[in-house]
């Protein structure tokens, strides 16, 4: 008997460019894929959910929002958050790699990452990592293939870590200064700041979240959620010196995020990435690709 | 004890002028004191934390960044391996110096590196030298309300560059992470002598996540000269349970009880009877002596979160049976706890003198099976079993307790080994948790990874080191690259 996963590492096979379609979110993100190359769609659903070890099984192609419901039903999440989980599938949230703006709380999404199943550049089903939480055996395949953008290997099934859902949730928001509202609180789930506003995001036990609140003080009152994060394109800064970045900027044309350093920007007019690697891990990067995907078949067109 | 690499009857001529020449090169590079070739020195460092032994040509203690190059570079001119070390407190055989091709390796010491060189408290980042004392980091941080979350139970000797090198956990990884969700930004000097920045202190650094590959690869990548380390806020409530029950199955059972009830608690360590015996008598922290097994709980937080999670816990133990249920009044009694969990080690050598330390991470839901099946292994071995483990993320940690002394033992241990490996992985477990690979562990590698997976592993390697100078023979098995992998020129994508 074949699985879905064969099927899909046989459909990939070994020669000629090929392209994973997720949800087509972040089609643009790193560079267009070469329109030459042939578009291969990863397995979907949700394999397997166990709640009491903390763990989900979940093919590529699944949509965010398919996995948010079934954890839900368990008072579980996974907090990739992207920005439009209805079509975003996990695949391409963790090929992208980027972290929703719970970060601050969560740490970035390769985190939540244990075991990765891919197709290699000839075809063959390669696991990395195991479906339980803690691991050292072995080199950590998973952190590096996420964020990879398909070009070392195309992601299928895939192992989470879950956490359970906060008990109380509350956003927040007001003039005060962001640095100064983010030390007076323990760990809030997100900071926002447009140069005007902080937006805070407090998650835990509803005695906590009230008392956090009103740590913030009277410059703050609660709001029913923050503004939709500009799509005009993603920087990454040094959180210490987001406040120099802002501080050139004009207010409302970026929402930053503070204690994490992303910027989502309104229009887009800055390079996507703020920092390039030095030559020598530049080189380590091409190195490690060519010995991946020694012809280049995989994601032709995009750079992580 | 393991002799490896005993296939060195070839280099015995001219051995003697090489190593001068080697260490006339090594001495003008760092200075002559920095340098070391005594015998007996050098068999200092033939060893580990593990049982298994090699041999190394010289070993040096690198200052600097360009000291660490310079090491790097004589001994790869005088085609010598490189061992990279720490504190040497890994288990699996990580810093033991060997080579593949039988020449004894240079080993390079990071413990002269060990000065903490920058803290943002703002930020909450710190650059250290590889060789700053784990506990000794958070210690520079704690007046800032400020820590470094990574707990190794050897914490008080472990280096930061060690906890980078094996990815170290320790009990509060359970909520915190292990050390990989704390490294930032880490300096390398690879193989070639070059030195590379993986990583950054922006949350997306360009290019692939070279960092989180490094993180775990136990010195086969190169070695680490300066690393930014995340700093966790101290929480602002803690509350540690001490629990017994009078079944080892009972403790279990509640371990996943606790899991499933939604808590991600702080810390969850399950110590059987033998151990806490063993510790009780060495620490006095009130440990009860008839106990089948206790647990040590910790939740920490803000204040309402801390005081529905305590009860919660406090409920499903007693579900469980447990029979008495200790709250650690204060700091001191918290410590006195931890204190009695953390020296479990200590304790041991008091019954006796030699101990293998297993590690290895199960689903939480099989820990009374598989606990069951270790201790039957153990007894039919004939040997003495205690356990001490992080019970909350399923990362096992049986110690056999031995006399080296006694004909055969070592073999029965390493039997035992096995045979407690392959009841892991049969209940869908991995090798290791927080121990690493090393040597100790490289041979079972085919048990949870497919030819293929490892040839994948195999590709990452010599991406980072294509001649294998680095810590060679250790994680991969002989013969993980592909046939295949050979027929790349190397640099041809650049």
């Amino acid at each position: 008997m074949t699985s879905v996963l064969e099927r899909f590492a046989a459909e990939v096979g070994p020669t000629g460019p090929v392209v994973a379609v997720g949800g087509r979110t972040q089609w643009l993100v790193g560079g267009p894929p070469l329109t030459t190359a042939r578009e291969v769609v990863a397995p979907g659903g949700v394999v397997d959910h166990q709640p009491a070890e903390m763990i989900v099984r979940v093919r590529a192609a699944t949509t965010v929002a398919e996995l948010d419901a079934v954890l839900a039903e368990a008072g579980q999440m996974v907090p990739l958050d992207p920005d439009d989980a209805v079509h975003a599938t996990v695949g391409g949230v963790l090929a992208v790699g980027h972290s929703g703006p719970r970060r601050l709380r969560y740490g970035p999404v390769r985190d939540a990452v244990l075991e990765i199943v891919y197709v290699s550049a000839d075809g063959t089903l390669i696991k990395a990592g195991a479906p339980v939480v803690k691991n050292v055996s072995g080199y950590d395949l998973c952190r590096l293939l996420v964020g990879s953008l398909g070009t070392l290997g195309l992601l299928s099934e895939v192992v989470l870590r879950v956490q359970p859902v906060p008990l109380a949730r509350r956003w927040l928001a007001g003039s005060g200064d962001p640095f100064q509202a983010r030390a007076r609180l323990y760990r809030p789930s997100s900071v926002l700041w447009d140069g005007t506003t902080t937006w805070i995001l407090l998650e835990g036990h509803p005695g906590d979240v009230d008392a956090e609140a009103a740590r913030l003080g009277p410059g703050f009152a609660e709001v029913t959620g923050s503004p939709p994060l500009p799509t005009g394109g993603r920087i990454s800064v040094r959180p210490g010196q987001l406040r120099s970045w802002c501080a050139v900027r004009s207010p409302g044309s970026y929402l930053a995020e503070f204690g994490v350093g992303t910027v989502h920007l309104l229009a887009p007019s800055e390079s996507a990435v703020a920092s390039h690697p030095d030559p020598v891990t530049a080189r380590l990067g091409a190195e490690v690709k060519s010995r991946f995907d020694p012809s280049g078949r995989l994601n032709p067109g995009r750079q992580p | 004890m393991i002799g490896i690499g005993a296939d060195r009857t070839q280099l015995r001529e001219g051995g003697s002028m090489n190593l001068a020449a080697l260490l006339a090169d090594l001495g003008a590079e760092l200075s002559p004191e920095r340098v070391r070739a005594d015998p007996l020195e050098v068999a200092l460092y033939a060893r580990d934390a593990s049982m298994i032994e090699g041999r190394a040509a010289a070993v040096c203690f690198p200052t600097t960044t360009a000291e660490v190059q310079a090491a790097v570079r004589v001994a790869r001119v005088h085609g010598r391996a490189v061992i990279p070390r720490g504190s040497g407190t890994g288990l699996a055989g990580g810093a033991v110096p060997v080579s593949a091709d039988g020449v004894d390796p240079v080993v390079v010491v990071t413990t002269k590196m060990n000065r903490i060189l920058e803290i943002d408290a703002e930020e909450r980042v710190a650059w250290v030298q590889p060789g700053v004392l784990n506990l000794d980091l958070s210690r520079a941080v704690a007046h800032l309300g400020l820590h470094f979350a990574p707990d190794p139970s050897s914490q008080q000797a472990c280096s930061v560059g060690g906890n980078v090198a094996n990815n170290s956990g320790g009990p509060h990884c359970l909520l915190y992470g292990v050390t990989s969700a704390h490294v930032l930004a880490v300096e390398v000097v690879l193989a070639d002598g070059s030195v590379a920045m993986l990583g950054g202190l922006d949350p997306d650094p360009g290019g692939y996540d070279l960092r989180g590959a490094f993180v775990g690869s136990e010195g086969t990548m190169g070695i680490a000269t300066r690393i930014a380390v995340r700093l966790t806020p101290l929480p602002p409530t803690v509350r540690t349970l001490l629990v017994d029950f009078m079944s080892i199955d009972d403790a279990a059972a509640a371990v996943t009880g606790i899991i499933a009830a939604g808590l991600v608690p702080a810390a969850l360590e399950m110590m059987d009877a033998p151990i806490t015996r063993a510790v009780e008598e060495y620490v006095h922290a009130g440990f009860p002596l008839d106990a089948a097994a206790v647990l040590l709980v910790e939740v920490d937080g803000l204040p309402s979160g801390v005081d529905a999670a305590a009860a919660t816990v406090a409920e499903v133990v007693a579900a469980h049976g447990a029979r008495t249920i200790r709250v650690a009044a204060d700091p001191a009694e918290r410590a006195l706890l931890w204190k009695g969990r953390k020296s479990a080690f200590g304790a041991i050598a008091r019954i006796a003198p030699n101990y293998y330390l297993h590690d290895a991470v199960v689903p939480r839901g099989k820990l009374v099976d598989v606990l069951r099946q270790v201790n039957a292994i153990a007894e039919r071995h004939g040997l003495a079993v205690m356990n001490v483990f992080h019970a909350g993320d399923g990362n096992l940690h049986p110690l056999l307790l031995f006399d080296r002394r006694h004909p055969g033992v070592v073999d029965r241990v390493f039997a035992a080994g096995k045979e407690i490996m392959e009841v892991c992985v049969a209940a869908g477990g991995v090798l290791s948790g927080e121990h690493g690979i090393g040597l100790e562990k490289r041979d079972y590698m085919g048990m949870i990874f497919s030819a293929a997976d490892l040839d994948a592993q195999a590709r990452l390697r010599a991406a980072f080191d294509p001649s294998g100078v680095c810590n060679p023979t250790k994680v991969l098995p002989a013969g993980s690259r592909c046939g295949d992998l050979q027929s790349v020129p190397e640099g041809a994508w650049v």
